[in-house]
């Protein structure tokens, strides 16, 4: 029954956009207002997606074994988390998400929004309502979450242990309401381009959302960073691979975004230059879903692979960013430029930003991409990896760093105050960190030393901008620029010692040899086998020392009976100044065993810095959200005094 | 802004779109095939892996008789199993050459003696530079060399029971 449910809201929320699209055209054609009629469908709609998704949530936590996704996906055996999670650890499931929250922030968007034009509303309402029909469409003719089996099965077959993980329980679906929010901003910029009230109150009300979807988008990907880091038994933070690529494109057009957009808010300026980036992000969204879901593209994420899908999935794609582009042909040339910049202002420093930005972001483009066409057009294979990447977007990315430092201290309109002038001890620490990594370590990469420079230089930088400031009266969206800011210094702190520090050591070993990584002994002691609720490993156990103390490391090799696949869990200490990372493989023919072993100076600045980017997003949020209550309060009190 | 720039986004996301229809209509063949099939094969010249078998150079290939020359390693898992079919050939008369890809004597030596030693000579390959040369992409790998040194047909991953009668054909043809 409960599956049933589900299924027949999924079908009406189906009737009800589709509704809402008609509302749409008839408003605009007609001059009609469907403005409330097309609220009240919003917020229905959104509350029979979730209806929707609550049933395939209870399928799966009761593992009802009569319906295909759960035999599929699922196992009795499986930890309770897991199994809720494994209702989005999969295609069906994961679409399923995709369109409640789209569906959600149609409703949200219905409920809250009272800035824009009604108008504008209204088109972008039905450009939402269009967004979840295709995926509806997708949904109940191609990937049926509730299909039954008939006969119900006795057993599940199991969920992909690589994905038994809290990671798991979190990344997907962080991305997705991160890669969905954009999906607003999207719809905004459409309807403003159909109506053509392209201005500042527009860019007020897809602020909000720029921003919610870039803090997700952030912990989305610094917690998949992670999860790869740990979980693949690597070693690394970040291989550019496509599906990775696929989640830091839509975050480099939100950023460049989330920047632009308040140009549009402050000044009424890059007005077609916004409504484009803002139907850039959700389309990097939408590519890096298809990515993910269709397999084309060879991948760590190989997991989701599914051709057929990627037809229908590409369909869509290929309708709804070729529409929203055709209409930014059209309709750009009609959107007047507002208000005129001097050279040297906060505009054109946002400029730059961008400009930076969307070049990072189109050589990421290219390199993801690239193989691809090459082997379309001259049928000759190749990949592009890790040093097209570093070597190219690396340098860019570091300009971006120092000109962060500046852009803050800017004005808008023309520049009066001395910005060089504020600079000098970031710029101090700067040189000083170069000279120091000279003298210390004269060894490392030209990039790595470079980053560290820029790294020490954000690190003061940043916090210029709340100097010569009552920090009481300085609004807490400063407050979260600063803190941003900060963390692009602390992550790439951390990227350049993890890059230019960090000690090797692979080995085959006995049970009482002993290896050495950087500063570290390393002894292995006995191998034995041990076993989990649904695994049974191999463990390692290494006893590490620098001088004093004893750290006990156990990783493991586990294996996982259903599906039968193997795993490598790394075991990792986190220090005060580093990480200390060990594999345990395989056994050769003697009965030696082969281990891998790493120091990585500094590396959990990495996601410090990645986790700190995301509160300085949330900081500026909650300013937002409280200017606005108190200028609410202070109308009624006005109104009622 | 120019006519052009307006509608470069969308000519860019056809381009693409057109890609990715194109990867959907022909999915990737993770197969990477050597382009030397009908060359001769490029020059080198290796010691011996072994104490007890010589190295051959590239020239020695051209001895007027087809051969295999297999790509192999002690730490390689599916060489394990292909051995075995290896010695079947050997015993229906096909010479075999080995090329031993970054190993170590004393590891080989253990493999050969616990899995079986088909191979007439084996060349120590201790950094994959004549794999590369040849064009082959891992281990293992085999080749089927005319009498002239020319390569006539390269076999990618291991060769099982099943795929003895082409190996065996491919010799024939190349005789």
């Amino acid at each position: 029954m409960l599956a049933e449910a589900g299924l027949a809201a999924l079908w009406l929320a189906a009737g009800l956009a589709t509704l809402q699209l008609f509302l749409m055209v008839h408003a605009l054609r007609s001059g009609a207002d469907t403005a409330r009629t097309m609220r009240a469908i919003a917020l229905v709609q959104g509350a029979l997606t979730l209806v929707s998704f609550a049933m395939l949530l209870l399928v799966f936590a009761r593992t009802d074994l009569s319906v295909a996704l759960v035999y599929e996906n699922s196992h009795s055996a499986k930890p309770f988390i897991y199994k809720v999670a494994g209702a989005w650890g999969n295609h069906e499931g994961s679409m399923l998400l995709w369109v409640t929250v789209l569906s959600a922030a149609g409703a949200v968007v219905a409920l809250m929004s009272r800035r824009t034009a009604e108008r504008t509303l209204v088109a972008a309402l039905g450009s939402q309502a269009a967004l979840a029909l295709g995926f509806y469409a997708f949904l109940l003719v191609a990937s049926n979450p509730f299909a039954r089996l008939s006969p119900a099965a006795v057993e599940g077959r199991g969920l992909n242990p690589l994905l038994q993980d809290p990671g798991l329980a979190f990344h997907p679906p962080t991305l997705y309401l991160g890669y969905v929010g954009l999906s607003v901003a999207f719809s905004f910029a459409v309807g403003a381009m159909l109506t053509g009230e392209v201005d500042s109150r527009l860019a007020r009300a897809m602020r909000p959302w720029v921003l919610g979807a870039w803090i997700l988008l952030t912990l989305g990907i610094t917690a998949g960073s992670y999860w790869a880091y740990y979980e693949l038994g690597w070693g690394g933070w970040w291989f550019w691979d496509p599906v990775e690529n696929a989640s830091l494109m839509p975050w480099l057009a939100a950023t460049a975004l989330l920047h632009s957009i308040n140009v549009l808010a402050a000044r009424g300026a890059l007005k077609a230059w916004t409504m484009m980036l803002a139907v850039i992000a959700f389309s990097m969204s939408m590519v890096g879903t298809f990515l993910v879901r269709s397999g084309v593209l060879t991948s760590v994420h190989a997991f989701a692979i599914d051709p057929q899908r990627g037809t229908f999935l590409l369909a869509l794609l290929a309708i709804y960013v070729g529409a929203a582009f055709t209409l930014f042909a059209l309709r750009a040339p009609l959107l007047k430029e507002g208000a005129p910049f001097e050279l040297v202002s906060r505009e054109t420093g946002l400029v730059i930003n961008n400009l930076l930005l969307s070049v990072i972001l189109g050589i990421v483009f290219i390199g993801t991409l690239y193989p691809l066409i090459v082997e379309a057009v001259s049928g000759e294979k190749l990949s592009v990896g890790a040093p097209y990447f570093n070597a190219v977007a690396g340098p860019l990315a570091l300009i971006l760093a120092l000109l962060v430092g500046v852009g803050p201290l800017l004005t808008w309109r023309r520049q009066t105050r001395l910005v060089l002038e504020r600079l000098k001890i970031p710029a101090l620490l700067g040189a000083t960190a170069l000279l120091i990594t000279l003298v210390l370590a004269p060894h490392i990469g030209v990039l790595p030393r470079l980053a560290l420079t820029v790294a020490a230089y954000l690190a003061a930088a940043a916090i210029v901008p709340l100097t010569g400031r009552n920090p009481l009266r300085t609004p807490l969206a400063t407050w979260g620029m600063v803190a941003a800011h900060f963390g692009i210094a602390v992550a790439l702190a951390g990227m350049a010692a993890n890059a230019a520090f960090t000690k090797e050591t692979l080995a085959i070993a006995r049970p009482g040899d002993v290896l050495r990584v950087g500063p570290w002994q390393v002894q292995l002691g006995d191998v034995g086998p041990t076993a989990g609720k649904n695994w049974t490993a191999i463990e390692g156990e290494l006893r590490a020392t620098r001088g004093d103390g004893l750290v006990i490391l156990k990783p493991q090799t586990r294996y996982f009976t259903d599906p039968p696949t193997e795993t490598n869990e790394a075991a990792i200490r986190t220090f005060w100044n580093g990480q200390l990372y060990t594999v345990i493989g395989k056994p050769d023919a003697s009965g030696a065993w082969q281990l891998r072993l790493w120091w990585k100076p500094f590396v959990t600045l990495i996601w410090a810095g990645g986790a700190l980017i995301a509160l300085g997003g949330a900081v500026a949020m909650l300013g937002r959200v409280w200017r606005r209550r108190r200028r609410r309060e202070r109308r009624w009190q006005d109104r009622y005094a | 802004m120019s006519r052009a720039l307006r509608f470069a986004p969308l000519l860019v996301s056809v381009l693409v779109v057109a890609a990715l229809v194109w990867r959907l209509a022909t999915p990737s063949d993770t197969m990477v095939r050597s382009k030397l099939e009908g060359r001769a094969v490029p020059a080198f010249a290796l010691p011996a892996a072994l104490s007890s078998k010589p190295g051959f150079t590239s020239a020695d290939l051209a001895t007027g008789q087809p051969r295999l020359v297999n790509i192999f390693a002690s730490w390689c898992v599916p060489c394990v199993s292909e051995v075995r079919v290896l010695d079947q050939l050997k015993s229906r008369g096909v010479e075999i050459d080995g090329i031993a890809v970054r190993d170590r004597p004393e590891d080989l030596a253990d493999f050969l003696a616990r899995n079986g030693d088909p191979y007439r000579r084996i060349a120590a390959d201790s950094e994959s530079r004549v794999q590369i040369a040849l064009g082959s992409s891992g281990v293992p790998e085999s080749f089927v060399v005319d009498g002239r040194g020319v390569i006539r047909y390269q076999h990618v991953g291991p060769i099982e029971a099943a795929d003895v009668p082409t190996i065996l054909a491919k010799l024939e043809q190349a005789r």
